[in-house]
């Protein structure tokens, strides 16, 4: 049941099931097929609004491609059985919201600390806490960031749209498979919960990429070594007579724990991050609209950067030389295009559906003589193209 | 000294042997579970290689991992049985085997026991119940006697200790048997048959912390635990004609359960057929 080797049979199932054209359809569907598209035939999840029709839609479609839905009984068990599916070959995902997101954090941290190969789709809802269950928001931003503990690199998508949804869990799937990492995409319950059209491609337009896995022996008696120099270890599968050792403990390069060696420590929470920077070119992504002579920046993502790009439109019309600056992968931190622009920038609007979080990210990136000013709106309701153009044309 | 041992003892095949010593403390009733697994391993001729053994924290899931020489996932506290039930369903064919510590997996752990239980799933749970969180410095635990005295119950334990296998068996699982360290050919017979079984199976094993229980509790050398195993050990045949004050501090011992009951992963596979079935998704 693992696409690795069986892919002829998976793409004719793919092909057969989903015809290539326009569907009216969700967001939450959007990320369900767009993994299922990826490769994902392993889904662990606990049911939680606004994400559960991730959840059905992937029990309904899985056992078609041979895949395999659980309902575990909470979302710690899911991400723990993920994780553990993973270390059988499985690509695989689970889907929650912020309280959920919360719950797993720890083993988030499992698998960063294990390296192992998982999509977990957080659709964001106002909180804290219990908040406004049913409504969507953007305040997971840090929470994905730093909700685990101890130094660890993490990796972020955020799609924009229900067709952006679709395309960046594939993304996200070939992230984390090429970085042996988890990657979390931050989605939200406003697009969850849109229904538009939404275009499935055949499935000869989407890229599937797979874990590298040993080359011989050696290379499988170091699950945590770096024979090729990229820091992406290869992984030796369970199942496969290497009697391969993985605890989250600190580990050496063979997998069996030292946690008393502080350079034992060092080298492999370096080499993990290391990993993550220096691939940039793996996971960086951004989308940039009116940059080149933009005097005002709007800088958004998620389901914001929609009404800031029809804002910025608004504005242009009426003259004002405003750009658009959306980070899709949002962690790591596109910092070095935001630096460029903001040395352009009279003023930065940072728009999205929280109290300011991302704008503290990019006030990292800017000088001290641009004005920095945080749009936000909290509720549940999203912000409005008006709301953010009364914005620009206040700072015009 | 030490070396001797290591070579002349028959089941070092089947350890990591550049993990060894074990971190276990001298009179630690885990080595006498490592040796009860190993010795049903060899027994079933099982192969290593078809075998993925998963423990989540605490001193008794060092026991397998790192010790035992199979593929091992170390996970975390309490969520050892939710990372093999993913291990499972990948690996159906595989024995899929949880060592871990009483603390462990039935107290912050108690929710994937149950769960994996009723689901059913044909994992083997090897509970090692020495009453005690030992590797924190032997702290009041669910499973710590009425009474006993402990880091966190200085006085007295005033709560009372979870009964395991009544309640995975009253759970669902396939096979549930409980044993002592004083019961080792019946504790290797157990596990051996849970590692047969189609479906859960837990072996419970009562084990002695000479060093966090017992030395706090008027039994500090490991003899004395077992003695004591043995003294108020009761089989489960006459446990049945006894009142809850007979049987109050005894130890049940024997099999709860061994029955038949669709498995997890069986019906998974039988679901994905049907389904494939249904939409004619089969290859001509």
């Amino acid at each position: 049941m693992i696409i690795r080797g069986n892919e002829p049979e998976q793409l004719r199932l793919l092909r057969k099931l989903y015809k290539p054209g326009n569907y009216f359809m969700q967001g939450n569907e959007a990320v369900a097929y767009g993994a299922l598209f990826a490769g994902c035939r392993f889904y662990a999840g606990y049911p939680i609004t606004p994400s559960s029709e991730i959840a059905e839609t992937m029990a309904r479609e899985l056992p078609k491609l041979g895949g395999y839905y659980l309902q575990m009984e909470d979302e710690i068990g899911s991400i723990a059985a993920m994780v553990g599916a993973s270390w059988t070959g499985f690509k695989v995902m689970t889907a929650t919201a912020g309280p959920g997101f919360s719950l797993m954090q720890e083993n988030l941290g499992y698998a960063v600390m294990t390296e192992t190969p998982l999509v977990l789709v957080d659709v964001q809802r106002s909180g804290p806490s219990t908040g406004q269950a049913t409504k969507g928001a953007q305040g997971d931003f840090f929470q994905a960031r730093w909700g685990t503990h101890g130094d660890h690199p993490i990796v972020a998508v955020s799609p924009t749209s229900g067709q952006d949804a679709f395309w960046e869990t594939i993304r996200a799937f070939n992230i984390a498979e090429k970085l042996r990492t988890p990657v979390v995409v931050l989605f939200d319950g406003v697009l969850a919960h849109t229904r538009e059209q939404i275009k499935i491609p055949d499935v000869s337009e989407v890229e599937i990429t797979y874990r590298k896995l040993p080359e011989n022996e050696e290379e499988a008696r170091l699950p945590f070594g770096d024979p090729h120099g990229d820091g992406v270890p290869p992984m030796p599968l369970f199942g496969h007579g290497y009697f391969t050792h993985v605890t989250g403990s600190t580990h050496k390069e063979t997998g069996l724990r030292d946690v008393y060696t502080p350079e034992v420590h060092d080298r492999l929470v370096r080499r993990i991050h290391r990993k993550i920077e220096k691939n940039r070119e793996v996971y960086e992504k951004y989308e940039e609209h009116f940059t080149d002579d933009a005097e005002i920046l709007v800088v958004s993502w998620g389901v914001t950067a929609r009404p800031a790009l029809g804002a910025v439109l608004r504005a242009r019309e009426e003259g004002i030389k405003a750009g658009l600056f959306v980070p899709k992968t949002v962690h790591p931190f596109p910092a070095e295009r935001m630096r460029e622009l903001g040395k352009r920038a009279r003023a930065i609007l940072v728009a999205e559906m929280n109290l300011g979080q991302m704008i503290i990210e990019v006030e990292r990136y800017v000088n001290d003589d641009v004005l920095l000013k945080g749009v936000n709106k909290i509720g549940g309701v999203p912000l409005t193209v008006e709301e953010i153009l009364r914005e620009i044309r206040g700072v015009a | 000294m030490a070396k001797k041992i290591y070579s002349t003892y028959p089941m070092v095949k089947y350890l990591r042997k550049e993990a060894l010593p074990t971190a276990l403390c001298p009179g630690c009733g885990g080595g006498t579970v490592l040796n009860a697994f190993a010795n049903a391993i060899d027994g079933l001729k099982i192969d290593p290689k078809d075998l993925v053994v998963v423990s989540g924290i605490g001193c008794s899931a060092w026991i397998a991992s790192p010790y035992f020489l199979a593929d091992t996932l170390h996970t975390t506290h309490g969520r050892a049985i939710a990372f093999a039930t993913g291990v499972k369903v990948g690996l159906p064919d595989k024995k899929v085997v949880v060592i871990s510590g009483d603390g462990d997996l039935a107290s912050i752990g108690g929710n994937h026991l149950l769960h994996a239980a009723r689901r059913n799933i044909d994992i083997t749970v090897i509970l090692v119940n020495n009453f005690i969180y030992g590797m924190t410095g032997g702290q009041v635990a669910p499973t710590t006697p009425f009474g006993a005295k402990t880091t966190t119950s200085p006085y007295r334990n005033i709560e009372h200790p979870l009964k395991i296998s009544e309640t995975v068996a009253a759970a669902g699982a396939s096979y549930v048997a409980r044993w002592t360290t004083a019961h080792v050919y019946q504790l290797i017979e157990s596990i051996k048959k849970a590692l047969q079984v189609k479906g859960f199976s837990l072996v419970e094993v009562i084990s002695q912390c000479p060093v966090q229980f017992g030395r706090r509790n008027k039994m500090k050398e490991p003899a004395e635990m077992l003695r004591w195993f043995l003294k108020n050990s009761v089989p489960i045949s006459r446990a049945r004609n006894m009142s809850p004050e007979e049987l109050e501090g005894k130890f049940v011992i024997g099999e709860f359960v061994n029955r038949e009951r669709p498995e997890f992963t069986t019906e998974l596979n039988k679901l994905i057929d049907e389904v494939q079935e249904h939409f004619g998704l089969k290859e001509e």
